[in-house]
């Protein structure tokens, strides 16, 4: 099973500071938790953002796998505006797949095991600069793993409609009448 | 009521489709008085139950059955078993069209006249003129509701509009308006006017585009002699010893094979299920397919010269408000050899949602240079070419020689390439859309590759001599006086022109001639 708890229902775009969490970082950092660069912590089988409050249980891959999934993810569509966890909602479902496909989960792993080598000591997801692991990401973007990724994010992330409004995008608006009073024709810049 | 006819009712004539050719069709039948079966592969959709959600949308209405391509078109590496953008529900693509509701320009009727013979191209003339399709332009423009014709006002202008127009001012273009479309500007027909939803791709959720699903079938069933069986997707078109075809066999809406006779049968699939249909109806008598003598079914396929500028700006746009294709520039439709190429192209506004936006603004695309293009997307604007391809004997439908359907029917092959004047009017129209929106101050601008094929054409074409094509001037098939094709792949070539205009005005001179064939006992 894998679930994303997220504990605040507070806009996606202003997270608020998290007074309260069942995990405070202290927490995590005590024993068995591995601290990913500032951002996302591993425990046990979860990948935690004690930021954000925000977490996400693996059952078929690693966390450590899930956690650069989503750092992946971020690096083939980076929004700085987006925050994690609508990619970690967007690679999510390959855990799942992980457990239904074992050719799914050997790819998945094999993929970042890949990309971690390639990155040398401290992994993908322990280089620093973007620009370090997009030449990464250039030598293998032809590949299945890179493909399936990319291709399954086109969906995973972009039908997300809570991220819609991040972009602008105002989606169905049949409910409310349309735009013929709404701003249609409102341009006023031209 | 819809009358539910006899599967041994020879008498009836059997439509495959319900779409702008297929619905159209029948319901003019049915108006005089003669009994049509409409054969639907798709489901009933109503219109309150489209929903303004572009994957949920396509999940609903597209037509996803696996198909394959090849060729050098980019839709075969990013869309390879997703050709087409088209439609499987009643209505057929006609839930899905964006309303733009153009005549052919005379020439266009005349292409290889016009054009001479261009080398790689199987262009010919079409074997009727604007002439004598005008009275039926002219019925098919009061039918649909289209805007700037019957003293209807055009529909107003949304952002996107105000956008193209403010380029085309800049660029002198002088026939730049909000189009002639079928979707009512005031209330019309008993279906009530545009409301700027901006989900015309997603079907119209309060009818105020025309679609055959809320206009012609309701009324062709209210006469009692039209029954739409949806969920039945035809399979092979059977025939007698004497080469007239006698029925259709279908799969229902159980999974059961059922054989509707017939008197006369009409294929309206759209342009790569008819080929489809007519090519999997081999027999000993016809081993290359029926209707297929001159081994021109499936051939010459077209699927306009298209392609999308989207330009950012500054600050807002919301392009996505309002109607989505209200707003053309006209100018380059004309026929103009200097310019480099033959034919001419169509610019008209167009959209996407973000979902959408995101797979098709440059498929395979990643990294920055792609998602900052989706970071401005409220400071987008968009606009659409539309632009006659060159026929080409080897761009075609053809049977796949290993992969079935459910049904164990060969399922079909799109082989498309570009022709250098399809590339020449292409590269032309993307400078002139950059130059458009840098006029009005974009600061990054996008051509954007062909989306799959919304224009499906020309794959059972018209032609003067049964050697050429398919059908004659009524769509009548060369080869078997009881066969009909009354859809978009009968057109000879494309034009400039958005297709459904010119596949309506042509169903409703089809019903014409059948009747009168009927009631001479000719077939």
């Amino acid at each position: 099973m894998v679930t994303i708890f997220n504990r605040k229902a507070a806009a996606p775009d202003t997270p608020e500071p998290i007074e309260k969490q069942v995990l405070s970082r202290r927490d995590l950092l005590k024993g068995g938790t591995i601290s990913l660069g500032a951002i996302l912590v591993i425990s046990g089988s979860s990948i935690i953002h004690p930021e954000f409050a925000w977490g996400l249980e693996t059952s078929n891959l690693k966390p450590e796998t899930m956690a650069t999934l989503i750092q992946l993810a971020r690096d083939i569509y980076p929004h700085d505006h987006i925050p994690d966890r609508f990619y970690a909602i967007a690679v999510k479902p390959y855990d799942a797949k992980a457990g239904e496909d074992p050719k799914t989960k050997k790819m998945i792993e094999e993929g970042i095991a890949d990309l971690d080598k390639r990155a040398g000591k401290g992994g993908y997801i322990g280089l620093g600069w973007e620009d370090d692991r997009l030449a990464i990401l250039r030598k293998v973007e032809d590949t299945p793993f890179f493909q399936t990724v990319r291709g399954g994010l086109v969906t995973g992330l972009y039908n997300q409609e809570e991220i819609w409004p991040l972009f602008g995008y105002e989606g169905e608006s049949y409910s409310k009448g349309g735009y013929i009073a709404r701003g249609f024709s409102n341009i006023e810049w031209l | 009521m819809a009358a539910p006819f006899d599967l041994k009712d020879d008498s009836v004539v059997v439509i495959i489709g319900s779409g702008a050719g297929g619905g159209t069709l029948g319901n003019e039948l049915a108006q005089k008085g003669i009994d049509v079966v409409i054969l639907e592969a798709g489901a009933r959709h109503e219109y309150e139950d489209f929903t303004n959600n572009e994957w949920d949308s396509f999940g609903q209405l597209a037509w996803v059955d696996k198909r394959t391509t090849s060729g050098d078109w980019r839709v075969a590496k990013d869309f390879p078993n997703l050709p087409a953008w088209i439609v499987k529900s009643v209505g057929g693509s006609t839930t899905h069209w964006a309303g733009a509701s153009l005549r052919f320009q005379d020439h266009e009727f005349k292409a290889l006249t016009h054009y001479g013979k261009v080398k790689g191209t199987s262009l010919l003339d079409w074997p009727i003129t604007l002439a004598e399709l005008e009275p039926y332009y002219a019925k098919a423009e009061d039918k649909m509701g289209v805007t700037r014709t019957n003293g209807i006002a055009g529909l107003p202008g949304n952002n996107n509009f105000k956008v193209l127009k403010a380029g085309a001012d800049k660029l002198g273009y002088k026939e730049c308006h909000t189009g002639n479309m079928a979707i009512n500007s005031a209330e019309r027909d008993d279906r009530m006017s545009c409301q700027q939803t901006g989900f015309c791709f997603q079907g119209c959720k309060w009818g105020a585009k025309w679609s055959t699903l809320y206009t012609e079938i309701p009324k062709g069933e209210k006469t009692g002699k039209l029954e739409v069986r949806p969920n039945s997707m035809a399979q092979k078109i059977e025939h007698d010893k004497s080469g007239k075809v006698t029925g259709v066999l279908y799969t229902d809406k159980d999974g059961k094979q059922q054989l509707q006779k017939a008197r006369i049968v009409a294929v309206a699939g759209n342009s790569i299920e008819s080929p489809r249909l007519l090519l999997n109806s081999e027999s000993s008598m016809f081993p290359n397919g029926l209707a297929n003598s001159s081994g021109q079914v499936g051939r010459n396929y077209m699927r306009h010269t298209t392609g999308s500028v989207y330009g950012i700006f500054e600050k807002p746009v919301h392009m996505y408000r309002g109607t989505t294709m209200a707003g053309i520039i006209r100018d380059e439709a004309r026929h103009d050899p200097s310019r480099g190429f033959v034919g001419g192209y169509e610019m008209e506004t167009l959209s996407l949602g973000l979902p959408f936006m995101a797979a098709f603004l440059d498929p395979g695309g990643w990294g920055r240079s792609f998602t900052s293009a989706l970071d401005q997307y409220v400071n987008m604007a968009g606009l659409w070419i539309v632009g006659e391809d060159m026929p080409q004997e080897d761009n075609r439908i053809t049977l796949h020689k290993d992969e079935k359907d459910k049904y164990g029917l060969p399922i079909a092959n799109v082989n498309f390439s570009d022709h250098e004047n399809d590339i020449a009017m292409r590269d032309h129209a993307y400078e002139q859309g950059k130059a458009l929106y840098e006029a009005v101050g974009a600061t990054r601008v996008f051509p954007t590759p062909p989306y799959p094929s919304t224009h499906n054409l020309g794959t059972n074409r018209m032609s003067e001599k049964a050697k050429d094509g398919v059908v004659n001037k009524h769509g009548q098939s060369h080869d078997i006086k009881n066969l009909f094709v009354s859809d978009g792949s009968q057109f000879t070539t494309g034009g400039a022109e958005n297709p459904t205009l010119t596949i309506v005005s042509l169903a409703i001179r089809q019903a014409d001639y059948i009747a009168k064939e009927m009631a001479a006992k000719t077939i």
